[in-house]
């Protein structure tokens, strides 16, 4: 019986059973955050009873939340997949690039120069990432199968026609592709298919109290590597994360939400989209998001 | 309700972005981050009025030259029914843009200006979503508010699309008049065009029934990978993964595997979420099989009383989408049909369409960018395929240049003529 579940699982099933069988060298990146971790149960049940065929990478900023970076490594342990971590301190002390400075500094950004180095190291020729089309306009445009050049550049004017969910692999030897198998999802979708699954994610999305404090209209969380100005006041509230990303630009929501039936329930009346809530570094321009994705971002 | 997939297609200035913000307004789909964007931006450009279009044009260039050149994807709900809606360009040169986005839909919403009536791209359209085998359409004559609401106005462009869709294979036409701006029979019933007895748009959106579009009778499995666990618990373990590409599939049944046509019998049907008794279209699955026959990726799995065509000579309607080079005859290019890739050469152009007025051109040697045409093919191997308008998925191939890596062509696999 199909469900409209269902027939998304079925869809991104196939999408990583396709890139196994046609790539040689595939990774899926894996941060620890809820989309990551659904399309990582989509892989194993991809494959089962045979194991995942291909690594987990993990691109750290060295500035996550301690829980999630707990669970990242429980989870890969528990599901027998090798993971590669990637760091972007060790890139900075290799003098690939300078770290980020300044008041509103953001190792985010910073991440394209280790991701591409860390693809090139690998030799990988497809890199699978959990973004949804539902998150953001560059990304609405994406395709499923989207090509990367020499220089990990996307082109957004010049995108490969994509038809029928018959999908080309065909690149050069220098170039690779980002596959998005969960392109169709929503948030809503992901939570659905948590709660339906019992699927654990690190205990920051759920409501908990913790040190907050406003900055650029959003709730930012006190970690070590970020501390308010003198004129930001500090308050413990309850919180959630609706995205987990690097602790320097990823925002809290207020919301006292503990189980995934509340959370479902949150989402259901949003008025606000999950980036739009939460992320600094998408406010940066217009079209900060495609900007960093022609670079080679996620 | 299963979740419908539809494309919005037609000329530029047709309003399908006003369109769809109207449907995601009305079924409260935009939220006010992205409400609050548009309209930042749209007050800084000087506009009138906020910009619906750039809910969906998100790229820097769509924004500059105020034109969309990519599909967008867009998603909403209301309480009966899930949406994904691709918004597909409506310039000719992005056609291969527009192709992409409408190649996999349930049904597809041509937008036609009430002032103008059916216009070239009205006509281009129309042809690719019907070459393109889209079950269901619905025409959307919009701006019905410009036209004093005018019944005749409605009839005469219902007539003149009947009278050219007559020569086209559109199996459920629907027509509808609207106004998106002001909202009549988008969401909620016009008040202003009593004589007009058809549903909203929305509603027909939630009600069009698409589970009988896919093909449950002819059983057709690609074969897309061999799962072999190296684990202890497993040492027998065998499956055949791939997404079911036609008819039904039970625990029991007799299949053959082609292209050896040896058979055997189906012992187990895994899946994502557990053990199944059958299978149907499009649903991802692990084949357990009685017997250890030599299967590999490419292999298609169906009924030995009923097989697709096997052949090296295949006929297909071709749309050319590369813009670096055009069709050539004799070339060798990379074919990618399910889940197999052969070599092929293009043998011949039967003909050329006129798509804006059906004409065949015949005497052509070749297909520029975003040209269709009816061609032959030889391959190196046999494809296991079905005529297109029988099932989508086993009769349709990509064209990939081998120099360049670029997806060339897009056929549409026919029985051959004579």
């Amino acid at each position: 019986m199909k469900t409209e579940l269902s027939s998304l699982v079925d869809e991104s099933v196939t999408i990583i059973r396709e890139v196994a069988a046609e790539f040689e060298r595939p990774v899926m990146l894996f941060s620890g955050g809820k989309d990551s971790v659904v399309m990582l149960h989509l892989a194993v049940r991809a494959f089962a009873p045979a194991r995942i065929p291909f690594p987990v990478m993990h691109i750290d900023t060295g500035h996550n939340f301690a829980e999630v970076i707990e669970f990242r490594d429980r989870c890969v342990a528990e599901m027998g997949v090798q993971l590669i971590v990637g760091s972007v301190q060790a890139s900075i002390d290799a003098g690939r690039m300078a770290d980020a400075v300044g008041p509103r500094a953001s190792r985010n950004p910073l991440q394209t120069v280790t991701l591409l180095d860390s693809i090139k190291e690998h030799r990988f020729d497809a890199v699978f990432g959990g973004a949804r089309r539902d998150e953001e306009r560059a990304r609405a445009k994406e395709r499923v199968y989207s090509h990367r050049d020499s220089f990990g550049q996307w082109d957004p004017k010049n995108q490969r026609p994509e038809l029928w969910g018959v999908y080309n692999s065909k690149h050069r030897p220098d170039e690779h592709f980002r596959i998005f198998p969960i392109s169709n999802w929503t948030e809503l979708d992901i939570w659905t298919f948590i709660g339906a699954n019992n699927i654990d994610l690190p205990s920051i999305y759920y409501a908990h109290r913790r040190p907050v404090f406003h900055r650029d209209n959003m709730l930012m969380a006190v970690t070590d590597f970020l501390q308010p100005d003198s004129d930001e006041t500090v308050s413990e509230e309850m919180v959630r994360f609706r995205t987990v990303g690097d602790a320097t630009c990823t925002a809290a929501i207020e919301s006292v939400a503990t189980t995934v039936d509340d959370i479902i329930a949150e989402t259901a009346v949003a008025r606000i989209t999950e980036r739009g809530a939460t992320r600094a570094d998408d406010k940066v321009s217009e079209a900060g998001m495609e900007d960093r994705k022609r670079t080679g971002y996620f | 309700m299963e979740r419908l997939r539809f494309a919005t297609v037609g000329s530029v200035d047709d309003g399908k972005s006003t369109l769809i913000g109207r449907l995601l307004y009305d079924s409260k789909s935009i939220f006010e981050d992205q409400l609050e964007h548009i309209e930042a931006v749209s007050k800084r450009r000087g506009d009138d009025y906020v910009d619906l279009s750039l809910l969906t044009d998100g790229l820097r260039a769509e924004r500059e030259q105020g034109i969309t050149i990519d599909v967008a994807y867009r998603y909403f709900a209301t309480p009966k029914r899930s949406f994904i809606i691709a918004d597909c360009p409506g310039h000719i040169q992005y056609t291969r843009n527009m192709i992409t986005g409408a190649s996999n839909v349930d049904l597809a919403i041509v937008l036609v200006d009430a002032r103008y009536g059916i216009v070239e791209q009205t006509r281009r359209h129309s042809l690719l979503v019907s070459l393109l085998g889209v079950p269901h359409l619905v025409i959307c004559v919009n701006k019905m508010d410009l036209v004093d609401y005018d019944q005749d106005v409605f009839d005469n462009i219902r007539e003149e699309f009947e009278a050219f869709a007559s020569r086209l294979e559109l199996q459920d036409v629907t027509f509808l008049p609207i106004s998106a701006l002001v909202g009549d029979n988008c969401v909620s019933r016009s008040a202003n065009m009593g004589w007009f007895e058809g549903s909203t748009l929305l509603h027909h959106l939630e009600n069009v029934y698409t589970a009988s579009d896919e093909n449950r009778i002819d059983t057709r499995f690609p074969v897309q990978f061999v799962i072999r666990p190296q684990r202890a618990e497993f040492p027998d373990y065998r499956g055949y993964a791939g997404c079911v590409a036609g008819g039904v599939i039970r625990v029991g049944d007799e299949v053959m595997v082609l292209p050896s046509g040896l058979t055997t019998t189906v012992t187990g049907i895994d899946s994502h979420s557990g053990p199944l008794t059958e299978a149907g279209p499009g649903q991802a699955i692990t084949l357990l099989l009685a017997d250890d026959l030599s299967i590999t990726r490419g292999d298609m799995i169906c009924r030995p009383h009923n097989r697709p065509r096997v052949s090296q000579e295949l006929e297909a309607m071709m749309c050319w989408m590369d813009d670096a080079s055009p069709l050539q005859l004799d070339k060798i290019y990379t074919i990618k049909h399910t889940t197999k890739n052969v070599r092929a050469k293009i043998t011949s152009v039967l003909y050329r369409l006129d798509i804006s007025h059906l004409h065949r051109e015949a005497g052509v040697e070749s297909l520029a960018m975003n040209e269709v045409g009816r061609v032959t093919l030889h391959s190196t191997s046999p494809l296991f395929y079905d005529d297109y308008h029988q099932n989508r998925t086993t009769g349709c191939f990509i064209v990939i240049d081998e120099t360049t890596g670029q997806t060339a062509g897009a056929g549409m696999l026919l029985s051959p003529r004579s």
